[in-house]
């Protein structure tokens, strides 16, 4: 397992920066309640992943713990954010009917939501 | 380019994917399934990274109960909301926004290959104080005795996120059961895994935790495990989750916390909070493991069983 | 090159040609009940035949056993998954999903 794993250490932190900016750019640019939980989630992971691979610089040490137990109750308390921006969420669609933050002026029926994108 | 090297390109393209297309899917339900394959593929690239403890965590969470939560929250929300992602920007502001955030990537590739490849990070530091930390796995070390701090708040965080979520019921449901009604047939082929599955889950729970001190696992793996069966048995209709206001289960929750505060303030009294002396460390790591695993795994199963909901079984 | 590495090669071989069967039988079968099929029988035959081709190759009992354990686990999941998913899909139990995005 050693050996080659110095570069795939990079290869790994490379692949977290990537998911950082493909998980900020769905939180920012979806508008879906729900997409931008899942979108939150993709960012955390990424970000983990950035850490534990930089962790992992010196094959001959292999990982370094420290990042490794930061990683795990990081990934416990994204799961507590997640399941309480979840119940929030399932609570205000049940009270407004609606699943985004947006104004939506434009678009309070469905049918011409489809319209509305169609062009964008 | 060795055959390590293409394997691990291979898992970071397919893990990339994955997550493009979990945020740019147009259905939801796709997403959300997309989202849980990219889970697995990280979980693997933790593997990769010999990171197994993070592995199992981001298998087991990470993708098994986010996942979990997320099709839940989906299905109530699709009944209540309309859905239309609406009021979703331009071209132009989509365009800007996907500029930034390509650069905040850019930034974070830049500082890590701006790292010293030589660094070495806490290893060193972790190797040699291990002999005294009780446990030999240094994952588990690091958890419950060098950085316990960290493992007490979040576990007191869990339990925060619980009675946030609880207090989202109504009035009328407040103290009552947890989630909807589940609808399986006694007979039924889930009834029968259901019955099936819990005396091996039970069994690998256990050897998750005992096994956690000197090999990867632990506490949180060991939990999931047990949540996870826990959540199986009430959705095959086998049993009920307790009610909120239940005294066994509020009892359950915070058993593992208060018993890891208590054995902090023992060390306050010995001289440092938290601190364990190296001869008791083992039987004492072991011992707020086990109250951890029971907490950690009432939590975990409510928390995916959401708020009280109903007053009648 | 062991007879044993032979064995594990061909082992391993034979279940990736499942897998791929069944990715491809996902992919292109028609209805959800054929990929379901597809699905369901290649990926646990294909993970058998990866863990029988790994056995060897342990050490010892235990690790065995947990391999064996990981597969009959896998099995029992998946079956059960697949019969439930089969279930809701039969006439009368499918809630057709809007088809168009964002639902």
């Amino acid at each position: 397992m050693s050996g080659a794993l110095g570069h795939s250490a990079t290869l790994f932190a490379l692949t977290g920066a990537a998911l950082v900016g493909i998980g900020l750019y769905g939180f920012v640019a979806r508008t879906h309640l729900l997409r931008r939980v899942l979108a939150f989630n993709v960012i955390g992971s990424g970000v983990f992943l950035f850490f534990g691979a930089t962790g992992f610089r010196r094959p001959d040490l292999g990982a370094d713990p420290a990042p490794q137990a930061l990683i795990i109750t990081g990934i416990i308390v994204a799961l507590s954010l997640t399941a309480l921006a979840l119940a929030l969420i399932t609570r205000y669609a049940a009270l407004s009917g609606r699943s985004s933050l947006e104004d939506e002026a434009p678009d309070d029926e469905a049918p011409d939501a489809g319209d509305e994108r169609g062009g964008g | 380019m060795t055959p390590a090297l293409v394997f691990d390109g291979l898992l970071a393209l397919l893990a990339v994917a994955a997550a493009m297309a979990a945020i740019g899917g147009r259905d939801l339900f796709g997403s959300v399934a997309f989202f849980i394959v990219y889970g697995l593929l990280i979980a693997i690239a933790w593997v990769r990274l010999d990171a197994i403890d993070v592995a199992l965590a981001e298998a087991a969470i990470g993708a098994g109960l986010t996942g979990i939560l997320l099709i839940s929250a989906l299905a109530r929300v699709e009944r209540t909301a309309s859905s239309g992602e609406s009021g979703e920007g331009g071209r132009l502001a989509k365009i800007a926004a996907a500029l930034l955030c390509a650069g905040v990537a850019g930034a974070l590739a830049w500082a890590a290959l701006a790292l010293d490849p030589q660094g070495a990070g806490l290893t060193p530091l972790i190797s040699e104080a291990l002999p005294q930390a009780g446990v030999g796995n240094p994952v588990t070390a690091v958890l419950l005795n060098f950085r316990a701090y960290d493992t007490l708040l979040e576990s007191i965080v869990l339990l925060f996120a619980l009675v946030a979520v609880w207090s989202l019921a109504d009035d009328g449901n407040w103290g009552g059961l947890p989630g909807l009604r589940q609808h399986a047939r006694s007979d039924g082929v889930l009834a029968t895994f259901g019955r099936l599955l819990p005396p091996f889950g039970l069994v690998v729970a256990v050897y998750l935790v005992w096994a956690g001190s000197e090999n990867p696992g632990g506490a949180f793996q060991g939990g999931t495990v047990l949540a996870a069966i826990w959540l199986l048995v009430a959705m095959a209709g086998i049993t009920e989750l307790p009610r909120v206001s239940s005294l066994p289960l509020r009892a359950a929750l915070v058993f593992g916390p208060a018993f890891f505060l208590a054995v902090g303030a023992i060390g306050a009294l010995a001289g440092t909070f938290l601190g364990l002396a190296p001869a008791a460390a083992k039987a004492i790591i072991l011992a707020v493991e086990a109250g951890l695993t029971l907490s950690i795994a009432a939590t975990l199963a409510l928390l995916v069983a959401g708020s009280p909901q109903r007053t009648q079984g | 090159m062991t007879p044993i590495d032979l064995y594990t090669l061909a082992m391993i071989a034979a279940g990736a040609f499942f897998f791929f069967a069944g990715t491809l039988g996902l992919l292109r079968f028609p209805d959800l009940h054929s990929r379901l099929h597809a699905l369901t029988k290649a990926d646990n035959l294909g993970l058998g035949l990866i863990v029988l081709g790994l056995l060897p190759r342990m050490g010892d009992v235990a690790t065995m056993l947990k391999m064996l354990l990981v597969w009959v686990l896998v099995v029992g999941a998946a079956a059960t998954v697949a019969q439930l998913i089969a279930r809701i899909a039969l006439p009368g139990h499918l809630r057709s999903r809007p088809k168009d995005d964002g639902r």
